[in-house]
């Protein structure tokens, strides 16, 4: 069997410490392996601080962790050669969160598509260069002759990040990292954008791995969803059951609080979430707010357990059923 | 007699290349205790038309004209004094970045005792007023930093509400929350508005959180609104074409299907389309869209299009 082309191994991260501050885990013993199999679109979701953008940082070699390796093509990305760090470089691309934060706004929208195209020799003249950028634009659709020669003021947000969409494909990636690329975009916007994401795994076969706290996009565009909630993941399986059968208090609380355009109006009404601030040292990190809460939560850390051929979940309400051991979370994904 | 009254307001911006008019011809009524929604995408003009009611508008920005009128007040030609003391007294508003709203080198419970003391109020009861809006005991003693997205949030409504309002604007409240925490803090704003009989006036882009909260709905494009109806009326008959792609373009959890945008471009405003600033857009759209632009019908009782086929 070929090693993976993106994983992470039991990766852990803390942020803090100091002399007096306490430690905050972001990131615990986290293992997840992406480009294996069919191109697929898998989903973290998480509130804030749940450590979803932590794991993108680390899978991206931009955060280093505390424990554990992360991988490319089986090799430690911190001991990569020259060629082969080139190779992830170009490999495995990211799509950022806020599309105004970066563009530089005295450059023309050009510099951010011509950069990646000379620094890594993609074409072999001016004018190749331009028919490439031209047509990554396109596939995310876009006109080129409405982006090039322009300012970033003076494209829309929604123009902006699916700019930064075609640079991503301009080097023909393996997988993208997307950290939350809607969130800052109007939700009528966010449909286009995610539109374009899908068509990238579908069309030209990229993994993608999406990062965003909303469960319904998460849904609409993902073939997997991972449900995080402080560090580690509590729900991983198709979309399909996550979604529709979730197995994990938290994941129903978090479907349970999306408001729905419907005419029931319940969403206000409805009380989901039990807070009971004493339990907020318990052995499972979601009992201070869990409905379900039972003694054993308290003492013992519930782990992942195997609930169906692609569903896993860690809460003891599941414990009857077989132990999945957490660098197995790929078992559960398509 | 409605809480607040918007008549026909114009808002424009100087620009180099032409005046901008962002907000135009806008009217509609905030009933005593209701919930109004604004729905629209940026640059539909609906925070600017929030800026423009608490008269907040800064140059190159101007109100045209048009009348807001608060309790026998016309906003839109009061003193600067005047309308001063109308805010927060009369009319609040929270805003859209609670992390941005904040002083951050002074406790909370302080930035709350301003706010009274520039009123002439004793700042008393602050306490109560933070517990009113769901904060721990102790947390008027804390920084800023030292709150989560959700707290900060509350802390901007405990502020909002510290004069007894009869109207308070929230502009995005929970657009930076995850979904529970935006729960929490809707549930707040409700709580709040029913111990002050205030109304709302709620602006977002989430059709979801709409049809959840608000009672009647204006929908606004290209700085003007398109459609006003009550909110079960949205949900169940979408008169606006762009209203009803506006709800497509919502993840539904029901069925999964392909993700539908809203085609194109919003307009920009300082070169607006002729006829329906719609129309380039419109799947529905007919010769006469380009030509003649639709005056605000109503359809039926309650019902407000501006659409010729409505």
């Amino acid at each position: 069997m070929t090693a993976p082309l993106l994983q992470a191994d039991c990766v852990s991260r803390t942020y803090g410490g100091g002399l007096l501050g306490a430690h905050t885990l972001a990131l615990d013993g986290f293992s997840l392996s992406i480009g294996t199999g069919n191109p697929s679109i898998t989903a973290v979701v998480g509130e804030s601080g749940s450590g979803k953008t932590t794991l993108a940082r680390v899978l991206l070699g931009l955060t280093t962790p505390t424990s554990g390796t992360v991988r490319y093509r089986g090799e430690d990305i911190t001991r990569l050669s020259r060629e082969a760090r080139r190779a992830y470089r170009t490999d495995i691309q990211a799509i950022f969160q806020d599309p105004y934060g970066v563009f530089n706004p005295f450059y023309r929208v050009d510099h951010v598509l011509t950069t990646p195209v000379r620094k890594f020799g993609l074409a072999s003249s001016r004018a190749e260069g331009r028919e490439l950028i031209e047509q990554a634009l396109r596939t995310v659709g876009l006109r080129p002759e409405e982006i090039l020669g322009r300012y970033p003021h003076q494209l829309s947000g929604g123009q902006r990040q699916r700019t930064m969409v075609a640079r991503a494909l301009l080097l023909k990636p393996k997988i993208i990292i997307a950290d939350e690329p809607v969130s800052m975009v109007d939700a009528s916007l966010r449909a286009t954008i995610l539109g374009s994401l899908r068509r990238l795994t579908d069309e030209f076969g990229i993994s993608i791995l999406y990062i965003t706290h909303d469960l319904a996009t998460a849904w609409q565009v993902s073939d997997n969803i991972i449900v995080m909630y402080r560090a580690t993941a509590v729900e991983a399986g198709s979309a399909e059951t996550v979604v529709k059968s979730p197995a994990h208090p938290y994941t129903r609380l978090l479907v349970g609080s999306i408001p729905q355009v419907s005419l029931t109006r319940d969403w206000l009404s409805t009380e989901a979430d039990a807070q009971r601030p004493g339990d907020r040292d318990a052995a499972c990190r979601f009992a201070d707010r869990c409905v379900s809460a039972m003694a054993v939560c308290r003492s013992e850390r519930p782990l992942l357990s195997r609930i169906g051929p692609r569903h896993a979940a860690a809460c003891h309400l599941h414990r009857q059923h077989a132990q999945l051991a957490a660098e197995d979370l790929n078992d559960v994904l398509a | 007699m409605s809480a607040l009254a918007v008549r026909g307001l114009r808002v424009s911006f100087d620009h180099p290349l032409g005046l901008v008019r962002a907000v135009d011809d806008v009217s509609f009524d905030l009933r005593p205790n209701e919930r109004f929604g604004l729905v629209g995408e940026s640059g539909s003009g609906k925070s600017t038309m929030a800026l423009a009611i608490m008269r907040m508008i800064r140059p190159p920005g101007h109100i045209d004209g048009g009348d807001i009128l608060l309790g026998g007040k016309n906003l839109a030609t009061l003193s600067a004094e005047d309308v001063r003391q109308t805010r927060l007294a009369g009319i609040a508003m929270v805003p859209q970045g609670s992390m941005n709203a904040l002083n951050p080198v002074m406790r909370v419970g302080d930035q709350v005792a301003d706010a009274m003391r520039d009123h002439d109020k004793k700042p008393v009861g602050i306490g109560a007023l933070m517990a009113r809006v769901g904060l721990p005991a102790g947390t008027a003693d804390k920084y800023p930093h030292e709150l989560s997205g959700g707290m900060k949030q509350r802390v901007c409504i405990a502020i909002a509400m510290c004069l007894r309002p009869t109207v308070i604007i929230a502009d995005e409240p929970t657009s930076a929350l995850d979904v529970v925490v935006q729960r929490q803090v809707m549930r707040t704003l409700a709580d709040v508005q029913r111990d002050l009989n205030a109304a709302i006036l709620l602006i977002g882009h989430d059709m979801g959180l709409m049809a959840q909260f608000v009672d009647r709905l204006g929908v606004m494009y290209a700085g003007r609104l398109v459609e006003i109806a009550p909110i079960a009326e949205i949900v169940r008959r979408p008169r606006h074409p762009y209203t009803e792609m506006l709800i497509a373009s919502l993840p539904s959890m029901d069925h999964k299907d392909a993700l539908r945008g809203i085609p194109g471009l919003a307009p920009l405003l300082r070169d607006l389309p002729s006829g329906c600033a719609f129309h380039p857009r419109c799947p529905k759209a007919q010769d006469r869209c380009a030509i003649e632009r639709p005056e605000p019908r109503e359809v039926e009782s309650g019902v407000l299009v501006r659409c010729h086929f409505a």
